[in-house]
């Protein structure tokens, strides 16, 4: 299937999600991701797999949860309230060693919010999802394409080092349509999870899937141990796309659909001879902050500029990793509103000490 | 050709989404880059919508057209609401069937189409959004006719699919007029 | 000297945490004895909810998932659906299943889905020192309700086999009681239909223990066991309140 065909990024992810090999997906209707839970109500009973509709966000991790347990490939998908309900879940999927996908196409906050496209939901995602010690991956789109290419890497990325792994989209990725070429289906060759509790089937003993240990030096080593794993992946997975980045003085930090705009407002810039550049987070967790480490180093680099859908939540990362090396200012807009690219040129240009 | 930056807006029902469908299958016919982006929100039927497609020789920067090259108006809301955001020298296509206002800018280029009128004429009741695409078309040449028909094919559900020499013709009277 | 009596299979060797005198541990030996009566530990997968019985997956032989508070019906859901060939139970109480898991308990009771839950009810949370639960009976006294539950206020108890029973995807619920010999002769029989029906796919069932909480409740073991019989059973009656097998009769 090498043909570019146009589709919506909700209905792209979840045909890729398919070709991935998952075939179990429990949601709950919530705009604007609900295409993707009727785009698996539609392929799932033709490719032999499991669609249900659960009564709240609450039940629908909890059965991803179940499934995750019993060792298939699952995920489900909601908009930003929906996260909220599913943190409990999150929590113990983390606190079980789970893999599993979960699907944030953000919308407005806080409260009911709105329904437009936003990105206010980075500290959720990156820091402080659910209760207790523990960290998803969280992967970041920018094209219907990536949103196609990130998913199989979701689940291999979750069964590797089993746990959550989050795809954080917006309501522009999903509801917009580009072309796209869909993945070749995998075939059987999903990963041995010898750890799923899914009946012993007299040939083991008994597995236990369960976040609970009542004495507190067993659950500090076993955080420490997941620390030692987030550690790896702190080094092994960070991505990040730089562009026009080599000789920058301005360089640009933004994410998903902030990040387009961000690059026609680059594009802008050096078509009128700034030298302005962008690092496009792909891993929002782990945080590329190698690739910012290295753009703050460089003598030519002589400010950052972060442009958010929100108030500003990246940015106190994108400040971390550049450690007072370099400026870095700071450009949002919120509460379902995108900015344009020229707002995003103009603060550019204010940062190069044009006009 | 130039980045195409495409803002089409009516009311909900009138074919406002498909139209820009089409009209980023026909430039991905082209081989060009596309974008396509609706208003998403509560109102199915009747409310306002709109749609936004880009077409441009480059990766799509932002979707979401702020300053249009071309205005597709189909009703007076979204002309009013538009008007003053078509870049100047951009192109406003007006359904004049529906819209008794004129447009005040001086700096755009307006073409008024009674697209409405000309489809219930023709018996093709519900296909004014084709028959101003076929204008639309005709006064950008934004892709070859043929990459245009494609697009309708492509746009056109199988299961619909005696829709295509409908869409077809409501096109070629959007051209012709 | 010939062994009489042995743990059930089902069980692990280790031992209970339980309280002395709480039926907890009766609850667990009839379903493990249940299992393995049914040859079904091979393909069981138990749901540990929280409460006192969140130990649960230590106790049982069989593959065992520990879930949040009230989601085990959800998680045992997650679990079936991916497993459509496994045996699921989920072992949960009153406060687990008939205050933060009502949603659901009562969806997968709605949906049909082919899980067993037992149901364990002591009017009483336990593990968090004897808070008012959703099945206080009214005038009870607990940590919450220091006046005794005044319902005015409180509100009234949830009879939970028979508002399931009024559900068209349920095979069965019934309540039984571990107070007696007898009771507990019915309640194994209860819980064995309970898995029975599952195997077959008839839709959700749930077994209902009356049980005891001594610790919270106050009382030695022999007046609860009292108290259970003289005030809980005629709150909430023993018997089957649905059984699809009867219904198609």
């Amino acid at each position: 299937m090498s043909e570019r065909v146009l589709m919506k990024g909700n209905e792209a992810l979840a045909e890729a999600a398919i070709a991935a090999g998952c075939r179990h997906f429990f949601g709950y209707p919530i705009t604007p991701q609900t295409e993707v839970a009727a785009y698996m109500a539609k392929r799932m009973p033709k490719v032999n797999g499991v669609y249900l509709q659960a009564e709240s966000e609450v039940a629908s991790i909890n059965m991803v949860l179940g499934a995750a347990a019993a060792g298939v490939r699952v995920m489900t998908s909601t908009s930003s309230p929906g996260v909220s309900l599913m943190a409990e879940g999150i929590s113990y999927i983390a606190g079980s060693d789970l893999p599993m996908l979960i699907v944030n196409v953000q919308r407005g906050g806080p409260g009911l919010g709105g329904i437009q496209p936003s990105q206010a939901d980075y500290f959720q995602a990156t820091k402080s999802t659910g209760h207790g010690d523990f960290h998803m991956i969280v992967l970041a789109p920018s094209t219907v394409q990536e949103m196609v290419d990130l998913v199989a890497g979701a689940f291999e990325l979750g069964d590797r080092y089993r746990m959550p792994t989050m795809v954080l989209s917006d309501g522009m990725l999903g509801q917009m349509m580009e072309p796209v070429v869909l993945p070749e289906p995998i075939g059987d060759e999903l990963p041995e999870k010898p750890w799923a509790a899914c009946g012993h089937g007299g040939n083991r003993e008994h597995n236990v899937v369960n976040s609970l240990y009542i004495q507190p030096h067993d659950l500090e080593d076993l955080v420490v141990e997941r620390y030692k794993r987030y550690d790896e992946i702190k080094k092994k997975e960070q991505r990040a796309e730089e562009y026009l980045t080599e000789d920058a003085e301005i360089i640009v930090v933004a994410y998903g659909a902030s990040s387009r705009v961000s690059r026609s407002a680059v594009n802008k810039a050096r078509e009128e001879g700034i030298k302005a550049g962008l690092i496009r987070p792909i891993t929002l967790w782990p945080f590329p902050e190698n690739a910012i480490g290295k753009a703050a180093d460089s003598e030519k680099t002589k400010k950052f500029l972060t442009v958010e859908m929100s108030m500003g939540q990246m940015v106190e990362d994108v400040r971390l990793a550049v450690n007072g090396r370099k400026p870095v200012g700071f450009y949002g807009r919120t509460g379902g509103v995108i900015p344009t690219p020229g707002e995003v040129y103009d603060q550019i240009v204010r940062l190069s000490g044009g006009a | 050709m130039k980045d195409l930056n495409v803002l089409l807006a009516g009311f909900g029902g009138q074919g406002v989404l498909f139209t820009g469908k089409v009209m980023a299958y026909a430039g991905l016919m082209e081989g060009k880059e596309i974008s396509w982006l609706p208003s998403y929100g509560p109102e199915m039927r009747g409310g306002t919508a709109n749609c936004s497609v880009c077409i441009s020789d480059r990766p799509i920067g932002s979707p979401l057209v702020v300053t249009p090259d071309v205005l597709i108006a189909m009703n007076l809301p979204s002309l009013e609401k538009f008007e003053d955001s078509v870049v100047p020298g951009g192109l406003i296509i007006v359904d004049s069937s529906l819209i008794d206002k004129k447009v005040e800018r001086a700096d755009v280029r307006t073409v008024y189409i009674s697209a409405s009128e000309l489809a219930d004429k023709n018996d093709l009741k519900g296909s004014a959004n084709m028959i101003i695409l076929g204008k639309m078309f005709r006064e950008t040449g934004f892709c070859s006719e043929e990459n245009l028909l494609k697009g309708i094919k492509k746009s056109v559900p199988a299961r619909k699919a005696e829709l295509y020499d409908t869409n077809v013709r409501a096109v070629r009277i959007g051209m012709s007029n | 000297m010939a062994k009489i009596t042995s743990k059930p299979h089902a069980l692990t060797d280790k031992p209970f945490h339980y309280c002395p005198g709480c039926t907890h541990g009766i609850a667990h030996r009839l379903v493990a004895e249940v299992i393995d009566e049914l040859g079904m530990e091979d393909r069981a997968v138990g749901i540990a909810s929280v409460g006192c019985s969140v130990f649960t997956y230590e106790y049982f032989s069989c593959d065992m998932v520990q879930a949040p508070h009230g989601r085990a019906p959800a998680v045992g859901t997650g679990v079936k659906r991916a497993r459509p060939d496994s045996i699921v139970f989920t072992y949960q109480g009153d406060g687990d299943l008939a205050a933060i898991g009502t949603a659901e308990t009562v969806h997968a009771a709605a949906r049909g889905e082919n899980i067993t839950s037992i149901f364990i009810n002591n009017t009483i949370y336990g593990m968090t020192g004897g808070q008012m639960a959703p099945t206080t009976l009214p005038g009870q006294i607990t940590q919450t309700t220091p006046y005794g539950r005044d319902v005015g206020e409180a509100g009234h108890p949830l009879r939970v086999c028979e508002m399931l029973a009024t559900l068209d995807g349920v095979a069965l619920a019934q309540r039984a009681a571990l107070n007696s010999v007898k009771h507990v002769n019915e309640a194994k029989k209860a819980i064995r239909k309970a898995f029975e029906y599952q195997d077959e796919k008839l839709g959700y069932t749930i077994v209902e223990l009356l049980s005891t909480c001594p610790t919270n409740w106050g009382l030695s073991t022999e007046d609860s066991l009292q108290w259970l019989r003289d005030k809980m059973i005629p709150y909430y009656p023993l018997g089957v309140y649905k059984d699809i097998k009867e219904v198609r009769k």
